[in-house]
């Protein structure tokens, strides 16, 4: 009897043991896991779990508190749990044509400059690969460069040029050309060229991939066969080029669309994009719960270029 | 593939060229303006850049950038290596998905959209665990890590899919456990991506305005936020001097990298030279 309560607590010990044993040695054999593990708490709890809390406060009211809004969850007395939900900032949102105007012209302003991107950023990176063996790695180069130094400065590099007094109109007033000064800072033009200055490089890299894998003797073929020069671009090159023209394309869309540095900057308070309602909503108004569901509804706008990005990427990383 | 370049392509790569480059050389030039209107020209000076080596505010901010950098890109590229590494080399394991997805999304995530909600999650935490106290050097970094550890992790998944795996199926035939297969083989070969990932987070993290504005505390400021608050009044020649020191540290950096890249190549083929000799 007593025999058996001992042998019993030797087992539980031993038992106890062999797990921490077992969980060292596991560790051990799946240090893979743990590979795994760490990047991926990180980005839950970094990245996944900051967008369920814009999620929770865009369904919140403002409150006049810190934080400025009303918790969704609340214990009453007694016990009892009462859940709060708010559609009231979607509503608003919908409802207010600051925002609905200021969405539409985030997307038009957007897919404008990418089409302009396109249109020049195509024939750049055409001129590059077609380059000599010299010229092509310094062409390349220079086109990557820029990306090194600071985007705001590029960006303010282009607030001295089309200043009223900037280089451009004074440049356009001695030759002759205008007598008065042109306004260009400070409207949706200006907000063009930081757009297509800034994000020309993500245009022109991914056509020059592609390009840059194309079987030069499918061009010779066609020639042979009597296609002239501009039909054998529209019917061999431009479609197999067609994936660097997605991907560019949509490189430059997606942050063009949710800009806020360009916009603030070079559109002055003449020119309403998203990016810019959403940072102002937040810092001046501090209404946080119409911010989030601000959030909310951009995310909404990318969704379907991100998904069709990533699935070309999918693609792409196949490919290799 | 090299062929005719028509003379409309190179009109093109010319003006893009151009497009590219003279807004910068116009705002080095303008920084050695006299004059205190950055646009009307008073003779040659460097008046604005003593102004700015005088600027304490520039320093502080100057230094509060480059160990967020500094901290940022280590961390970035060990958490992107990592990440790289279960996405790559350790098959399907559960929530592969997810992971992938989450290490894509912030490549594409609007900045607003990333500093909102990490803004709001900081302010979250300090509210149940009175952490972070004041928004600024930490909540930067931890920022700055979660979307440059995503760059990270494509320039070294893009490595490892290069690479191959023959050398590592090679060492595990010879009998090395497939955690000295990762130490002694495949980390030393990644060598190249980890530099270029490291150097990308550094730039990524001194490049950043928007994210940082958002976490960033009162009295913290990284350089791009004290720039940003400077030009959003317009002109200014102090400013100009800034990013014209900006432009040639950039410059110095890739021309000693150009020349490191370069010496490599030569010594790669001199190598190859002489193996090819001893056949």
């Amino acid at each position: 009897m007593n025999n058996g309560i001992k042998n019993n607590t030797n087992i539980k010990v031993e038992k106890r043991v062999s797990i921490i044993d077992r969980t060292l040695r596991r560790l051990q054999e799946n240090w893979r896991s743990i590979v795994i593990i760490i990047p991926f708490v990180w980005l839950l709890m970094f990245f996944l779990f900051p967008f369920f809390i814009v999620a929770k406060i865009s369904l919140a009211e403002m409150k006049i508190a810190s934080p400025p809004f009303t918790s969704m969850v609340e214990w009453a007395d007694g016990g009892i749990v009462t859940i709060r939900i708010v559609f009231d900032n979607f509503l608003y949102i919908i409802n207010d044509s600051l925002y609905i105007d200021t969405y539409l012209n985030s997307v038009k302003i957007a897919s404008t400059a990418t089409v302009i991107s396109l249109l020049l950023g195509y024939p750049i990176a055409y001129g590059i690969v077609r380059s000599g063996p010299v010229a092509k790695p310094i062409l390349l180069f220079m086109v990557i460069l820029p990306f090194w130094t600071s985007f705001l400065l590029r960006v303010y590099a282009w607030m001295g040029l089309l200043a009223d007094q900037g280089t451009i109109n004074s440049l356009l007033i001695s030759l002759g050309v205008i007598n008065e000064p042109i306004q260009m800072l400070y409207s949706e033009f200006a907000v063009y060229v930081g757009i297509v200055y800034t994000y020309l490089p993500f245009m022109i890299l991914p056509l020059y991939a592609n390009m840059e894998k194309l079987d030069g003797s499918l061009n010779e073929a066609a020639a042979d066969l009597g296609s002239k020069p501009t039909n054998t671009f529209f019917k061999v090159t431009l479609p197999l080029t067609m994936p660097g023209v997605i991907a560019g394309s949509l490189l430059v869309f997606i942050p063009a669309s949710g800009e806020y540095v360009i916009p603030d900057l070079l559109g002055g308070g003449n020119v309403q994009m998203i990016g810019r309602v959403l940072f102002n909503e937040f810092s001046r108004n501090t209404d946080w719960p119409v911010a989030s569901a601000v959030a909310i509804a951009m995310l909404f706008l990318l969704v379907f270029p991100i998904i069709i990005f990533q699935h070309y990427q999918g693609k792409a990383a196949e490919g290799n | 593939m090299y062929g005719k370049r028509s003379k409309f392509l190179t009109v093109m790569v010319t003006i893009g060229m151009a497009f590219f480059y003279i807004p910068m050389i116009l705002l080095v030039i303008y920084s050695f303006n006299y004059s205190k209107l950055v646009l009307v020209w008073g003779g040659w000076s460097t008046r604005w850049y003593k102004v700015l080596f005088e600027s304490e505010e520039v320093w502080a901010a100057v230094n509060m950038s480059l160990k967020i950098a500094l901290v940022n890109a280590t961390f970035a590229t060990i958490l992107g290596m990592l990440a790289a590494l279960s996405m790559v080399r350790f098959g399907k394991f559960r929530g592969r998905t997810l992971f992938g997805g989450m290490l894509v999304a912030p490549l594409v995530m609007p900045e607003v959209i990333t500093g909102l909600s990490l803004l709001v999650m900081f302010i979250t935490l300090k509210q149940f665990f009175g952490w972070p106290e004041n928004r600024g050097f930490a909540t930067i970094t931890i920022a700055h890590i979660t979307f440059s550890m995503a760059y990270v992790a494509v320039t070294i998944q893009a490595r490892l899919t290069g690479m191959g795996q023959s050398l590592e199926e090679a060492a595990a035939d010879l009998g090395a456990k497939p955690f000295k297969v990762l130490t002694s083989i495949t980390i030393p070969r990644l060598t190249p991506a980890l530099i270029s990932g490291w150097l990308l987070a550094f730039t990524l993290s001194l490049d950043d305005l928007v994210i940082a504005s958002f976490v960033s505390g009162p009295g913290a400021n990284t350089l791009p936020v004290l720039i940003f608050s400077r030009i959003r009044l317009g002109l200014r020649p102090d400013i100009n001097a800034l990013a014209t020191i900006i432009i040639l540290v950039v410059a110095v950096c890739i021309a000693i990298a150009a020349l490191i890249m370069f010496r490599q190549q030569k010594r790669d083929l001199l190598d190859q030279q002489l193996a090819e000799r001893e056949k």
